[in-house]
């Protein structure tokens, strides 16, 4: 039992990325269906402003996550201007063509800038630990945990509650009727990109915090698996990604934990395969008929 | 318009078949240009991954090859090195071997994994052109696919089976361990080659595996396999692989109260092993290498002096290996007295080396007979190292 | 039956032999070196799997994600074959053979619960499905796990090319055959063609399987060709560099597919020496080309003789 509190805690720390992640997929894909593949970049890119503010400027855990948070907010509303602007009426793979060249683009880029090898995260917040009988959480674990909660809360306020929220919620819906009702529907998008790719920066130091490893690749499997997450919980739906995002971080810290992770990554998929054939619009999502 | 666009893309096909053309015309004029009028300017090819996945070791080794380079032209030499990436990826080797064969060099160090490498070996062989690999370590990867070595093949690092085999040997008899986990990279055939050959010594000297697990290349959580181990009845545990990946695991074995003896391989030997685990949960660390600067000798300190002048970082034992194939091709080919692809070869097959990896000759399997080391690690820095030679029958 | 011997074709025909006979004469002559043979290998076996996911995207409009899944179960086919049973250009063939059986099958297994999905979701679904193909790889002992295998070179250069004029004429018949343009009428509106009674389902099948059977053939090829497999070569990045080139080339193109497959190789063996810039160039040149020209560069249509010899008459016509 003991060992399956500590896993459930494994599992949420790991999981509260993939949500953060997620978040950002979900989003942009909910207003622009596109698979954004070059988010999980950004979550790099993300985690090496993080490692930049801290080591050169010397700052602290705070002021780190808001400056990367607006860095990756800037780059993201860039790139969407940039490469995704022009191809608002291409077909989707077009699209996702585009952001495979931007991810390849980031991570070659920032191969050449930082150099190809890992860097270490300095650990910019004291990491003590915390017994609960014998199961034991570290402050790093809490602070991730609770930084990903408010960011849900805030993000699901901003959402539901103010006025740009509620553009991004018919831009999502439908972007023609959207602008007839005197939406700006490209402030809208940027809008969503930077709000996206901020979450995405948030998780990037989060994770060298974590794990204080940081490479130009680490956002590739990252990226996949929030995707994944997004699916999972219904694509374009925000509580969607957060559930996906946990679930997937606890399914595979229990398959790694009780059986062996060669097979973590394939039990991921299966479930995901699962899932999309028995309700093919997500866990969340609505089932929607095509209309002839 | 449309008339228009289909000219200008046709106009740009031509423009890139004819730049092609031009490319393939100066690349088959150097070699024979080079030959015969800069006949003292001594061509080394150095193939490495600089991009792509495990970009990190190819530039490791890069540095220290070209260091290598470097101070043979300060002693009076003439060598140009020619670059090659293959961008982590195989295929990619395998024309580029075929085009380093093109390029007339005298000799080619790299790459650094043994994928690449094995792909390479077949055509460099063909095309009689000395390799000398410094970190492919995987078993058998000398010899062809009927068992007989390449000619023109060699490596300075150790096989695989070795060093398992020798840290087997050290934890059963001197750290007086009998129980273990292993927690192997699932994504190298290094961790393979090290687990089946610890596995082996292991217990045929009586001891128990009491469980074996995998993590791949890049992962960073670690929590849920260490979690696990923790129940678990052992003590000593393995982790064959690299730094990268092994200080993440110590850092977070140390943070969850695993304090028993670590042992490892010479994937540990870096800096960035200290920055990721912490130097204070570098403790009880044992790890087998052919390179240590404990007790350094005066050439190797003044490889470790020159490397941080150059690159203002410490080399790590990639850096090392390299180095020590550059300079093993650049002596060979001063004995040897031409750049005559045969002349080099056995010059390097009778060799003498007195490297900074240590000193070795080549055995018939052109690997290095050279004595295994292992480090033990107190907070982080190099404490001791003692030579071990495994009792393989 | 008797238009088999169209004018078109026959020129087709008369390209394949002269083209052979070119590369042989370039080869025997020492202009095309190892290292252009290589490329020319490496291009071979691009056009194979490029062509076998456009019979997926391109004609029948269903995006997977998962085609380095068959590229695997081909090479790794081989690589036992060729590893454990027989050797040599046999071993190649029993192993094209088996790789071929083998991908049918676990297609057929793969297609019947995902084609259901559309768009996007099959995308992913197919990126699972071809992940586990090869996480199942990696595990077996069979395969060597991790370590891959080392193989001896058994496939010339000839073969790829022969193999690459059969694939092509497989699929170009394919696609110009009825089920074909039962394939195309499920690209163009699915619902159209159920109301028209095409049973999409088997359609949708029965070109993935197909598509997977001829990727699977490029992938023992490879694993004749260049001397080494390991899973990690096969990841979902594989199946996105082959996705890359078909849209690149124009999606239900199949000479769009051939040009940007040479392309693709060229550019890359051209840009060795900026080896520190090269993929950031390769990046951003996805970026402009997909913002420039979206439909890839030949969009949906073929190059042909008849055109060539339209665009040749229209040239004279201004020129006069």
């Amino acid at each position: 039992m003991t060992q399956f509190l500590q896993q459930m805690i494994n599992g949420l720390s790991l999981g509260s990325i993939y949500a953060l992640v997620a978040l950002g997929y979900t989003m942009v894909y909910g207003i622009i269906k596109l698979i954004n593949f070059a988010h999980g970049d950004i979550y790099m890119l993300g985690a090496y402003i993080g490692f930049i503010v801290t080591t050169k400027l010397g700052l602290g855990f705070f002021p780190a996550l808001v400056i990367s948070m607006a860095g990756c907010a800037l780059i993201g509303v860039t790139i969407e201007r940039i490469a995704y602007k022009p191809l608002r009426n291409a077909t989707r793979i077009t699209a996702l063509i585009t952001a495979i060249g931007v991810s390849y683009f980031l991570e070659a880029g920032t191969q050449r800038v930082m150099g190809a090898g890992v860097q270490t995260f300095p650990n910019v917040l004291a990491n003590e630990t915390i017994m609960f009988g014998d199961v034991r959480i570290s402050t790093q674990q809490i602070v991730i945990f609770s930084v990903t909660i408010v960011l849900m809360v805030a993000l699901t306020f901003l959402v539901n509650k103010t006025k740009v929220g509620r553009a991004m919620r018919a831009v999502s819906v439908d972007p023609d009727a959207a602008r007839l009702m005197g939406v700006n529907v490209d402030a809208t998008i940027s809008f969503t990109f930077a709000i996206g790719s901020a979450l995405a920066g948030a998780a990037g130091v989060l994770v060298g915090l974590y794990y204080n490893s940081i490479n130009p690749l680490m956002g590739m499997l990252p990226g996949i698996k929030a995707f994944i997450a997004a699916v999972f919980g219904g694509i374009g739906i925000i509580p969607g990604a957060m559930l996906g995002g946990f679930f997937i971080g606890v399914v595979e810290t229990l398959v790694a934990g009780y059986w062996s992770s060669l097979w973590k990554d394939a039990v991921v998929y299966l479930i995901l395969i699962v899932i999309l054939i028995v309700k093919p619009a997500g866990l969340l999502g609505k089932n929607v008929k095509e209309k002839v | 318009m449309k008339t228009m666009k289909k000219a200008f893309m046709s106009a740009l096909a031509i423009m890139m078949a004819a730049s092609l053309a031009a490319c393939g015309d100066s690349s088959s004029d150097t070699p024979s240009g080079s030959d015969n009028s800069g006949s003292n300017t001594v061509k080394i090819g150095l193939h490495f991954e600089l991009t792509g996945e495990v970009a990190d070791y190819g530039n490791a080794e890069l540095k220290g090859a070209k260091l290598a380079i470097k101070q043979a032209n300060e002693a009076g030499g003439n060598y140009e090195e020619v670059i090659y990436d293959n961008k982590s990826d195989t295929t990619e080797a395998v024309t580029l071997a075929a085009q380093l064969a093109n390029d007339g060099v005298a000799g080619v160090v790299g790459p650094a994994t043994s994928g690449s490498s094995a792909a390479t070996y077949q055509i460099k062989n063909d095309a009689k052109v000395t390799v000398i690999s410094p970190s492919a370590t995987q078993i058998g990867v000398t010899l062809d696919p009927s068992g007989n070595v390449y000619n023109y093949v060699f490596r300075i690092c150790f096989e695989d089976s070795y060093q398992g085999a020798a840290m087997a040997q050290y934890a059963v008899d001197t750290l007086a361990k009998g129980k273990v986990i292993i927690y192997a990279d699932n994504s190298s055939d290094y961790a393979k080659g090290l687990t089946e050959a610890f596995t082996e010594q292991f217990k045929k000297l009586g001891g128990t595996i009491v469980a074996t697990d995998y993590y791949s290349k890049g992962d960073t959580d670690f929590n849920s396999v260490l979690t696990k181990f923790k129940d678990m009845d052992y003590d000593v545990l393995y982790i064959p692989g690299y730094y990268n990946e092994a200080g993440l695991i110590i850092k977070q074995a140390r943070e969850m109260g695993i304090d028993c003896e670590i042992i490892g391989s010479d994937g540990f030997d870096s800096e960035s092993l200290i920055d990721l685990a912490g130097a204070s949960n570098l403790n009880k660390v044992y790890y087998t290498t052919a390179y240590t600067t404990v007790g350094a000798s005066d050439a190797l300190q003044a490889f470790i002096d020159a490397y941080k002048a150059e690159y203002n970082e410490e080399p790590s034992m990639f850096s090392a290996l390299a180095y020590d194939s550059t300079n093993l091709l650049i002596q060979a080919i001063e004995k040897a007295g031409s750049t005559d692809s045969d002349a080099v070869r056995s010059a390097v097959e009778n060799i003498e080396f007195d490297g900074v990896t240590g000193s070795f000759s080549f055995d018939e399997t052109h690997t290095p007979i050279k004595s295994v080391l292992v480090v033990t690690l107190v907070d982080g820095v190099q404490g001791d190292a003692v030579a071990v030679s495994p009792d393989v029958d | 039956m008797k238009n088999w011997m169209k004018k078109e074709n026959l020129l087709w025909l008369g390209l394949i032999v002269l083209s052979y006979a070119v590369l042989n004469i370039l080869i025997s002559a020492g202009i095309i070196n190892n290292v252009y043979k290589t490329v020319l290998m490496t291009i071979g076996i691009n056009i194979i799997l490029a062509i076998s996911l456009n019979l997926i995207i391109g004609i029948t409009g269903q995006f997977s994600l998962g085609h380095a899944g068959f590229m695997i179960i081909g090479a790794y086919s081989c690589g036992v074959m060729l590893k454990s049973f027989v050797s040599g250009v046999p071993g190649v063939f029993l192993g094209i053979i088996a790789g071929m059986v083998i991908s049918a099958f676990v297609a057929l297994v793969v297609a019947i619960p995902t084609l259901r999905l559309r768009g996007d979701y099959l995308a992913i679904a197919t990126l699972g499905f071809g992940e586990i193909i090869r996480i199942v790889i990696l595990n077996m002992k069979i395969t060597n796990g991790a370590a891959g295998l080392i193989l001896p070179k058994a496939v010339s250069w000839h073969m790829i090319f022969w193999a690459v004029v059969i694939c092509t004429i497989v699929v170009v018949n394919f696609g110009r055959s009825a089920h074909g343009r039962a394939c195309i009428s499920v690209r163009e509106d699915e619902i159209a063609a159920e109301a028209m009674g095409i049973n999409t389902t088997q359609y949708k099948i029965l070109a993935f399987v197909l598509g997977a059977m001829i990727a699977s053939v490029a992938g023992a090829l490879y694993a004749g060709a260049f001397y080494v497999i390991k899973p990690d070569m096969f990841t979902y990045s594989k199946s996105i560099d082959i996705l890359v080139l078909v849209v690149f080339g124009g999606m239900g193109s199949i000479t769009g597919s051939f040009i940007s497959s040479t392309l693709v190789s060229l550019l890359n063996t051209v840009l060795q020496q900026f080896s520190s810039v090269r993929m950031i160039v390769y990046g951003l040149a996805l970026v402009v080309i997909m913002v420039f020209r979206p439909s890839g560069l030949l969009g949906r249509k073929e190059l042909t003789f008849s055109g060539l010899l339209k665009v040749l008459k229209k040239g004279k016509g201004a020129a006069q």
